[in-house]
Parts: C-alpha cells; structure tokens; sequence
C-alpha cells in the first residue's frame, strides 16, 4: 500500500522535474517570439536554439530563397468535396513549376514545391496556410478554389505578408495586396455573358444558385445590371451545396418561361439539375443556360449528352486555338494522361506559376515586396493568349469568351472580345454597380 | 480503515502530465505549433464536456458542434464588429444589407459577447434538453435528434448570409480588447487563455464526477429506470449536464475563434460533431484524462499526417481509428491497465519461484 503510493508520487515528480529542466534549457521557442516581438529576426534566430520546430523555422528567412532551391507553396483541397476539380489546377501547377526547373530554375535555382491538403475545410486552409509561411517560410504559394478558401487565408496572408497566387475566376469586391486574381473577375466573365444572352437569345432571364457568397454575389451584380439595361428577372433560386432535388425548381423554369437560365449551381448540384433538366424533356432549344462554374473537367463529370448546346462563359477553353496552348494541351496529356482535360482554372494555374516566376526575375528577388512591385505590367504568352497583370488591383487584363458545349464534351468557342479586357473587381466603370462594392 | 487503500487514480495522473506538457510547449515550440496545440486544448475542453454527457451519463450527443459553433459565433461577431470599427462588415456589404440588424449590435460589447458565449448554449441545451428528456426521449432517437440539430443550425447559418456570413463564415478578425490577434504576445496570452480554462473545467469536472451527483450521472448511464424508481428525477439530471457540457463547448467554441480566426458553418456541422465523438471514444470515455488525450492526439495526428502525407492522411487517419476501436476498445486510457497487469504477471511469477 504505501509502495504503490510512493511509486506513483515518484513519477509524478520525476515529470514535473523533467518538464522543470526542459523549461530552464530551452531559452527559445514561441515564448522568445513572443518576448522579443519588436525584432522578429533576432527572435527567429534565438528560436533557432530553442528545438526541432524553431530550427527550422528559423532557417527560410529571406522568403524561402535559401540554398540553390527557391520554396514555394501549392494549398488545394486534395480530400472532401472540392478534391475532383482542385487537384487538377494542383497538377496544372506542378507541370509549370516542372517546366520551369527544366528550363533552368528562376533566377537560377529550381523551384521546390510544398503540397498542402486544404481538405475542403476553410479552418485547415487557415491552418496549412500559416503553415507553409510560417513554418515552410515559403516564397510565395499557389492555391484555393472556392471563395470561402479564399476568404479564410487571406488574412494569414496579409498577416504575414506573404502571396497568393489565385487561378480561380470569382465574384469580385475584392482587392488584398497579398493576393494575385489570376482568375476572371465579374466583368470578365458575369457582366458580359448576361449583355450576350440578353442580345442574342431575350432579355427574361432565370437565376439558379448554390446558397453561397459566389452565386449572391454574382447574382446581385446580375440584379443591378438587370435593372440599369432593363432585362427581366422572372425567378431567383437558391439551393443549399450537394442539393440534388431540382424537380420543383424545374416547374418553376417552365411556369416562368425565361428566355435564358443564368446558373450559378456548383459541384454535384450541377450533375442532378442538367440530369432533370433533360428528363423533363427541356434541351438547350427549349431552355438557354449559360453556367459560369462549368468547365471542361465538370462537363466530362455530368455527361456531355446533358450539356450538349448549353453556353458557358469563361477566359480559356481546350479548344482555344493558340499556339501555347497547343502546346500546354500536349504537355498536360502527356503529364497526366491522354484522357485528361484542360479548362479556365487548370489553365489560370499554370499561369500563375509563369507569372511569378517572370516577376521573381524581373524583381532579383523572392521579396513578396518586391515582387509585387515587379509584377504590375508583366505580360505572359499564355495558353488563353497574351495575359498581364493589372497593377492597380492584382487581377489579369484577359480575353472574355462564351463557349458552346458540344456533343464531344469538349466547348467551341462562339463568341470573344477582340482583345483582352481590363479587370474591374469592383465594377467601377458600370454606373449601375456603384451601390454593390461599398467601396464607393 | 483497513480494507480501502489508497490508489492515486491513474486518470489523474495522467491529466497532470497533459496539464504539465502542455504548460511548458511554448517554451520550446514555434509559435506555428504553438498556436495548434491551443486549437487541440480547445478541442480537448469541448472532449471534456463530452465526457461528462456521454461517458457519465450515457447520452450519445452527435450535434455537440452546435454548441461549439453557438459559442464561437458569439464571439466571433463581437471580433468582427471590433474589426469593421465604425463601418459595417464586409460580408452584410456583399450581401446586400445596409445598417446593423439589431441582434448584432450588443456584441460590440465584450463583456455581453463573453456572456452569451456560455448563455446561448446553454439556453438551447436546457430547451432541447427540457424537451427530449422530459418526454423520455434517449438513446439512438436522443443521437438522430442531436444529429438534425447540428444540421438545422449550419443550414440556417449558410442561408442566412446577410447576419452570418454564410458558408464563408465569420473571419478576418484584427484585435481584441485592442490587442492586435496576430502579435505573438497575443497568441501566447490566448494559448494560456484555452490553458487555464482546460485546467479548471477538468477540475470542475473531475469534482462533480466524485461527487454524490457523479455517482448519479453514473447510476443513469447504467440504468436510468432504477434511479428513477429510487426517487430521483432522471430529467433534471440530465438536463443540467447537457446544459454543462454545452457550455463547456461554447467556452471552447469562444477560445478557438479568437486563435484560429475563423468560424464557418462547416465547423458546425455533422462531420465535426462526429469527429468530437471520435476523441472521446479513442482516448477513453468516462475517464476525464482519456478525452483530453484523445482530442490532442487524434488532432495532432491529423496535422502531422496531413503534412507528411497530403493525399493519403485521410486514410491513414482512418486506420489508425480501426486499429485503436479494434484492440483497444478502451481508448488510450486503457493503457494503464498494462502496469497493472504486468506487475500482477510477475508478482504471479515470483510467488511461483518462491513456492
């Protein structure tokens, strides 16, 4: 009895005094960090003493630049339900950076590449974000889809001043100097795709939505043109993510007689809405839809009969006739496989990476300062045409076009602005948006 | 007194190393890890809150992330509003909204914020409590009701975006009491924050579990009808610890946003309210420690594999949970029988030399 008693007390203490000893040896760590928050290279460095974590965090501090390897980060969603569309733009991005190093690196040294698993989840996006800058110390990174996944890193990025590179095309009122908008803003893809539609096929129009930021977004800005051009919207409906019961919202379609749908659905939605929209016996003829979330990856995933003359809008299409993109077309087949597709986002990726990559180079330096600075008006030939950054909000002059899917899934082009058209994140050369951004 | 000797309980033992371990990491970690072992201590307050509920006293609570969130979304508009200063937050802009919908504006006030991180959750537990309990309404039926809670509230939250942010949640916080969230001073007086509430809810805990009350909770779990027919009133009972454990939760929801900075509807959902079960469960259910344990471990696990292996964690993860529930139906805790056994195998093996 008084054994067992003694035993017990003994390791207690023996804890307590092993834990007393580390406490007094370690000198380092976060505590350090935090008394001596006025001077965070010297901090680091006396983190450096501290253990395992503050080594090597210590070590990256010139923007993940040291040795031959330049660093950089890539955050998608490689699990849960963003994982089908994500690892692609994923996968677009290590063809570049792939590219890149073969050619000889940037500013002579190879990119290293650091793949995060944001999980679909905007808390692990917070976390892995604060990882790779703070831990990794990486240069710069690649990553997010949705713009939840934006919204939740963007002030670790602000934070910490580091950049992201963002491949997808969004709702805008949006303009972090700590973010690149490698995709399209509304009035490069919404504003113009609903003047097309309302020119060429009637100005009734339907609005169908997933219930997040995105499609209210997009569709109060589609609301506000309406209103200014005078097109009629005849229904607005709204579905919760993975909502696969479209039948009610159909009859409404038809009650409503629209002459386009404007759909905003994303993800699985969109497979379960094309599917009843057929069983109901409505083709493209019938009833018009122009999807802005639908590219060549989703149209292979619901079935191209489905979809077959439906419209979508983006800035690149497989078919985009260049000679880049003849070339990143093959390059991606060859990667990945023949039965792979390219589309906006995988393509927007890879640009992205040939960006930085040229601002790095211009700037001399991984300095997310100083490549920032040196990324205003730097142009890249890419796969959708010539593209350059806009210094003035971060996002990319590009090329507007409204494509036709066709019976092979793949979607021809039918209409394009003749050259590529200044980002507008907020909309502010439309007179009839100057009650949306807040920013007025 | 000759019949009762004294055991040191090995649970104990056990949350005083955690408390011990975890009292020290700044001293030696990054402030990367840091601050995700303050995110672990959150979950292992909400792990603590469970195990009173669920280990104690038998009610299998599957929507204990409502509590979580309530909590955390109190708090979280209160570090909102701090952050917009005189405007309006960016996400009532976007969504159309033009002055400040009523119900938001006592959460500038901290104090109000602060309270109403334990007030709200409690006051839908002990409703929803009152409701089921009282009408005799446990087990499974009791889980599936939890269950389409946690449902009820992220879908209410995504559709309501113009007051909640919708399914980008609440985010970009800047500073609390006027101290900037990202200063690592900050961070570090936020770790101890989570600290000092985990050691004192484990202390609060581990009295009530000791006492006569405990013993009821106990008695309810292993057969509430007998209680019943002795004369107590089960309901109340058990209305009060899910009242508890939801404010335990909500206190946990409140000290993960001012670390973590976000709170989104996904975080209130099934999956996360399943995966609270899982702590438990793996660390060790009516124990106290074991929980604690779990939710640190199982966290940390993630994180660690996640990072080593992007694509294939959640696989592995899944493994791990197998192989845990399959040999060790226990949890962690049930470790500490291993001692026991051990010594009880060579004090067999000794007495047979001797004899």
């Amino acid at each position: 009895m008084r054994r067992e008693k003694w035993y017990h007390r003994l390791a207690v203490l023996g804890m307590a005094g092993a834990l007393a000893a580390c406490l007094a040896g370690c000198s380092g760590g976060a505590m350090s960090e935090a008394a001596g928050s006025g001077n965070s290279q010297t901090s680091a460095q006396e983190a450096q003493s501290g253990g395992d974590e503050g080594g090597a965090s210590a070590e990256g501090q010139a923007a993940g630049a040291e040795g031959d390897t330049i660093k950089v980060g890539i955050l998608h969603s490689l699990s849960g339900t963003m994982a089908i569309s994500e690892t692609s733009v994923r996968d677009a991005e290590i063809l570049a950076i792939e590219e890149i190093n073969a050619a000889g690196g940037v500013l002579g040294k190879q990119i290293e590449y650091i793949v995060e698993d944001g999980a679909s989840d905007n808390a692990t996006f917070t976390e892995k974000a604060t990882k790779l800058l703070e831990n990794d110390k990486v240069a710069t990174v690649f990553g997010c889809w949705t713009s939840a996944s934006r919204k939740a890193v963007v002030p670790v990025f602000e934070n910490d001043n580091g950049l992201l590179w963002y491949p997808v095309q969004y709702e805008g009122m949006e303009s972090s100097p700590n973010v690149m908008y490698i995709g399209a803003a509304p009035n490069q893809q919404i504003v113009p795709a609903v003047d097309y539609l309302a020119e060429n096929y009637g100005t009734k129009i339907f609005l169908v939505g997933s219930d997040y930021v995105f499609p209210r977004t997009a569709n109060s800005i589609i609301k506000a043109q309406a209103e200014a051009k005078g097109y009629e919207i005849v229904g607005e409906e709204y579905t919760p993510m993975g909502h696969t019961d479209y039948t009610t919202i159909i009859n409404k379609i038809q009650a409503a007689q629209p002459d386009f749908v404007f759909n905003t659905l994303n993800g699985d939605s969109n497979v379960a809405f094309f599917k009843q929209l057929k069983d109901a016996g409505l083709s493209a003829e019938d009833v018009m839809t122009c999807s802005v979330s639908i590219a060549e990856e989703e149209v292979s995933g619901i079935g191209a009969s489905y979809l077959d003359g439906h419209l979508v809008s983006w800035n690149y299409y497989q078919t985009t006739d260049t000679p880049e993109n003849e070339k990143f077309v093959a390059a991606y087949k060859a990667r990945y496989g023949e039965d792979r597709v390219t589309d906006d986002p995988i393509e927007a990726g890879y640009d992205a990476v040939y960006l930085w990559a040229a601002a790095v180079e211009k700037a001399g330096s991984t300095d997310v300062d100083a490549v920032r600075e040196a990324a205003a008006g730097i142009s890249f030939d890419a796969p959708e045409g010539t593209i350059t950054i806009d210094g003035d909000n971060q996002h990319i002059y590009k090329t507007v076009r409204i494509g036709q899917v066709n019976s092979q899934g793949l979607i021809d082009e039918v209409w394009a602005t003749d050259e590529p058209v200044k980002p507008d994140p907020y909309l502010s050369g439309y007179d009839w948006a100057a009650g949306l951004s807040g920013q007025s | 007194m000759a019949g009762k000797r004294f055991r040191p309980d090995m649970t104990v033992v056990l949350a005083v190393c955690i408390f011990l371990f975890l009292a020290v990491c700044p001293f030696f970690l990054s402030m990367f890890r840091v601050s995700l072992i303050g995110k672990y201590m959150c979950y292992a307050i909400v792990a603590l809150g469970l195990d009173m509920i669920w280990g104690y006293t038998g009610i299998l609570s599957l929507g204990h992330g409502v509590y979580f969130g309530l909590g955390a979304y109190c708090m979280a508009m209160y570090l909102k509003l701090e952050a917009s200063g005189e405007s309006l937050p960016d996400f009532m802009i976007w969504s159309g909204q033009n002055s400040l919908p009523a119900f938001w504006k006592p959460f500038a006030n901290p104090v109000f914020a602060m309270a109403m991180v334990v007030v709200v959750p409690v006051l839908l537990a002990v409703i929803i409590g009152y409701l089921t309990f009282l009408n005799r309404i446990r087990g499974v039926y009791f889980s599936i009701l939890s269950q389409a809670l946690a449902m009820i509230l992220s879908v209410l939250l995504i559709g309501s975006q113009e007051y909640t942010g919708g399914s980008n949640g609440l985010t970009n916080f800047t500073t609390m009491f006027g101290q900037s969230l990202s200063s690592p001073a900050m961070k570090i007086r936020l770790y101890y924050a989570a600290f000092i509430a985990l050691v004192v809810i484990f202390i609060i805990c581990r009295f009530l579990v000791t006492r006569r009350i405990g013993k009821i909770f106990i008695a309810i779990r292993d057969g509430e009808n007998r209680v019943r027919f002795t004369g107590y009133n089960t309901a109340v009972y058990k209305v009060f610890v899910y009242g508890l454990s939801a404010a335990i939760a909500g206190i946990a929801g409140a000290l993960y946003v001012s670390q973590v900075g976000i709170i989104t509807p996904a975080d209130v959902n099934i999956t996360p309210s399943v995966e609270m079960i899982i702590w438990v469960a793996i660390g060790g259910k009516g124990t106290l420690a074991g929980p604690m344990l779990g939710a640190i471990l199982v966290n940390a696990l993630k994180t660690a594999a996640s990072e080593q292996f992007p694509e294939l964690w959640s696989y592995f993860l899944g493994i791990v949970f197998i192989l845990v529930i399959l040999f060790m139906p226990g949890g962690f805790v049930s470790l500490r029988s291993i001692p026991g056994k051990l010594r009880r195998k060579f004090a067999k093996t000794a007495k047979e030399e001797y004899a």
